[in-house]
């Protein structure tokens, strides 16, 4: 058939066009209400003369700056040097344990920053427990996930012939490594330096819990000023050296890549060795050492939570429905009532997420070019701190007819936002497989274009959606930037509550912050667990 | 020259080898036959050092090498699929073990020009490895395992791949370059005719 005909004609099969726009409109409206006019207001005030000179003339921004660029630098280095061990492990050997190894460092890669800030402060002694090396440490065990994953891919691709080439040619271990490992991972390497630089250049939740008044990062400056001292001006010019900081950052590592880039032929290996020799001493090793680095922190945050003045007991764990301090004066803050709004807005923003997310999967395929226009747009506040989020829906929602900061709604919307682009990517990655003839068939067996969708592709993504409801409810436990900025006080959620008890001075007080970070850790571990065993599932049907 | 006594491999349960023995005389060219399958890999991979295995030795001008790391074993090896490293251009690759020899730059350019030209390649050094045909990959492999002067130099199906035409031809440049260095080799193939043409002595496999 002459192809212009079969253009014309294809509608014919295609969703209905009432359909299309029905289900189109949800997560444009959404995306334009609560992401872009945020962002906008935000830019509009970070970007009046008089804030602008004032924020770039005040010595202390560019102290802030320099901090938040050193320790983002350091970080980054360290995660990198000390995850490269337990990379060439997993990616080179078979072991015992190597799937519950990489599940670890996935899990606390998930977890809720302010957890992670709360683990470093429980296991380290009280020396150390609010220096830089408790950021560098939260920092590295938080990001090694990164490195493991993104260089493990690559590096398990690379033909270990390669090494016994040079070998034979004369090159010892650490030579080859050297010159031949090392140069052909150097894209993946550096791509991951760039999203471990990205995450604590931009962290948030752990400086907050172990940084000093005088080591705050651009986004802790961006909340104290918008939220503690009134200077939203400031705040907003803050959080535009910061987009223009990473902007600049993503612009060079992508010319970086480009420049960079070898092909290496070559597929993952469908059975690796156990290791043999030496080699079992130096993956023992390496994955000893780095489960030392993420699970010490997860259990000390158990034994702090459980450590009372002379030796341990349940105290904290039975006094988190109580927030008297004594009896008729209150604390503030309430541990079980921020356990139970936690667990409600989990629902409702992944509620939200979902209904935007399946509604703008629905339009994005059948949309064609335009559907990508609407993709990609949903696709920004993953690109986009949750602070700024949080910090333009706070500025812009403020006034009425749309003074909306004390909706209930407004923080599940904040989270459904920052989780929608993980339901878009995993059902979009389905549906792309699914071949169109699949849907053509059903067509000449009589199902109409709605039926036959929902006959062809409604149930592929079934396990999709199931993971993404997953990743949704765990993205809004462990939230904490965006909430920052649009939670109420009195209406604490679980990471706001954790993090303003461990504020307090007063022994009960930390180990309930403790003993709520560990139910906060155990339930973002479950579900992200019960995702990883969905998508293997998924993957060997 | 090269001795391979009783060796053994065993991958789990799956004996490849059982007492395979073999002795290549100095400056010979011994062709090692073999269905797929028949470990002719696996002996080649032992001989080298980057299988170790259950049992035997591997003796080389008189020494005990069984324990030698690879790397310190002056064996040098062509792959099936070459492992032309992909980041270094064809002078880089060729020149790679003349490099871990400690060969200075001036002699090692001279070297890379000497080689590439054995091999038919005159004026490829700068060019990158994965611009260049499947029969020039397989030239600047042989090239690059010449350089260093390895006392023996395994070459693992180093034809595979390749066309009926350029198979033979190659062959026949494959044995001019190893007789005109001198090279002990041990040559793996499955194809009995390619074997009888280019070796001096032809071992099956079965028959170690």
């Amino acid at each position: 058939m002459d192809r212009a005909l079969e253009r014309r004609r294809a509608p014919l099969n295609g969703l209905p066009r009432w359909f299309v726009a029905a289900v189109a409109v949800p997560p444009a409206a959404f995306l334009l209400l609560f992401y872009v006019w945020p962002f906008v207001t935000l830019l509009a005030r970070g970007l009046g003369g008089a804030d602008v000179a004032a924020t770039l003339s005040r010595s202390d921004t560019w102290r802030i700056l320099w901090f938040t660029t050193w320790q983002a630098t350091a970080s980054t280095a360290l995660t990198i040097v000390i995850g490269l061990a337990p990379t060439w492990a997993v990616s080179r050997f078979d072991f015992a344990f190597r799937r519950v190894f990489v599940s670890t460092l996935t899990a606390v890669f998930v977890l809720p920053t302010v957890v992670v800030g709360a683990a470093f402060l429980a296991v380290l002694p009280d020396a150390l427990d609010r220096s830089i090396w408790a950021i560098l440490g939260a920092h590295v065990a938080f990001n090694l996930a990164v490195v493991v994953r993104t260089v493990g891919s690559a590096w398990e691709r690379l033909p270990s012939d390669l090494d016994h080439a040079a070998a034979a040619l004369g090159a010892g271990p650490f030579t080859t490594f050297r010159l031949i490992t090392l140069p052909l991972l150097r894209s993946s390497i550096s791509a991951s330096a760039a999203i471990v630089f990205l995450f604590t250049f931009t962290s948030f939740g752990v400086i907050r819990v172990l940084g000093t008044a005088g080591r705050p990062t651009i986004e802790v400056e961006v909340w104290r000023r918008a939220t503690q001292l009134g200077d939203i001006g400031g705040a907003a010019t803050l959080t535009i050296l910061q987009l223009l900081a990473l902007g600049g950052l993503v612009a060079w590592t992508t010319v970086q890549q480009r420049r960079h880039a070898i092909a290496i032929r070559g597929e993952a290996p469908r059975r690796r060795p156990r290791p043999v020799g030496r080699q079992i001493a130096h993956v023992t090793g390496a994955v000893g050492v780095t489960t030392l680095i993420v699970a010490a922190p997860l259990l000390a945050l158990v034994e702090r939570s459980l450590r009372s003045g002379d030796g341990y007991s349940l105290a904290a764990w039975r006094s988190l429905g109580n927030n008297e301090i004594r009896p008729g004066l209150r604390l503030g803050v309430d541990p079980l009532g921020a356990l139970q709004r936690s667990a409600t807005t989990a629902v409702w923003a992944t509620l939200f997420a979902m209904v935007i997310g399946a509604t703008a999967v629905v339009a994005i395929s059948a949309l064609g070019r335009t559907g990508k226009v609407l993709d990609a747009g949903l696709m920004l506040p993953l690109g986009t701190s949750a602070i700024t989020i949080g910090f333009g829906m706070l500025i812009t929602f403020d006034t009425p007819p749309v003074d909306w900061r004390a909706e209930w709604w407004l923080v599940p919307i904040g989270h459904a936002l920052v989780a929608t682009p993980f339901v878009v990517r995993s059902a979009l990655s389905v549906v792309r497989t699914i071949p169109a003839d699949r849907a053509a068939a059903a067509a000449t067996l009589g199902a109409s274009p709605v039926r036959a969708w929902a006959n062809t592709t409604l149930p592929a993504l079934r396990r999709p959606f199931a993971a993404a409801a997953g990743l949704a409810a765990a993205i809004s436990l462990g939230e904490f930037g965006a909430t920052s900025f649009l939670t109420r006080s009195g209406s604490d959620t679980l990471p706001i509550a954790i993090e303003r008890l461990l504020g307090r001075t007063g022994r009960l007080f930390q180990a309930q912050a403790f003993a709520l970070s560990t139910i906060l850790a155990v339930a973002t571990i479950g579900i992200v667990l019960l995702v990883d065993r969905g998508g293997d599932r998924a993957r060997r049907s | 020259m090269l001795d391979v006594r009783d060796v053994t491999v065993r991958f789990g349960e799956t004996t490849v080898l059982d007492r395979a023995a073999i002795s290549v005389g100095e400056a010979t060219i011994t062709g090692l036959l073999g269905p797929s399958g028949s470990g002719k890999s696996t002996l080649l991979r032992v001989i080298a050092g980057i299988v170790t295995p259950d049992a035997g030795r591997v003796v080389i001008d008189g020494v005990d090498v069984t324990e030698v790391p690879t790397h310190r074993r002056s064996v040098g090896m062509v792959f099936q699929d070459e492992q032309l490293f992909p980041h270094l251009d064809v002078g880089a690759n060729v020149a790679f073990g003349l490099r871990m020899a400690g060969v200075g730059s001036a002699e090692r350019e001279d070297a890379v020009a000497g080689l590439l030209g054995l091999v038919g390649l005159d004026g490829f050094a700068r060019r990158t490895v994965d611009r260049l045909s499947g029969g020039e990959a397989k030239r600047v492999a042989l090239a690059r395992s010449l350089a260093p002067r390895p006392r023996v130099l395994l070459l693992d199906e180093p034809l595979t791949g390749l066309d009926r035409a350029l198979r033979d031809r190659l062959a026949d440049e494959i044995e001019t370059a190893l007789r005109a260095t001198s090279t002990t080799a041990v040559w793996v193939t499955h194809d009995a005719d390619e074997a009888d043409r280019v070796t001096d002595r032809v071992v099956h496999l079965g028959d170690l």
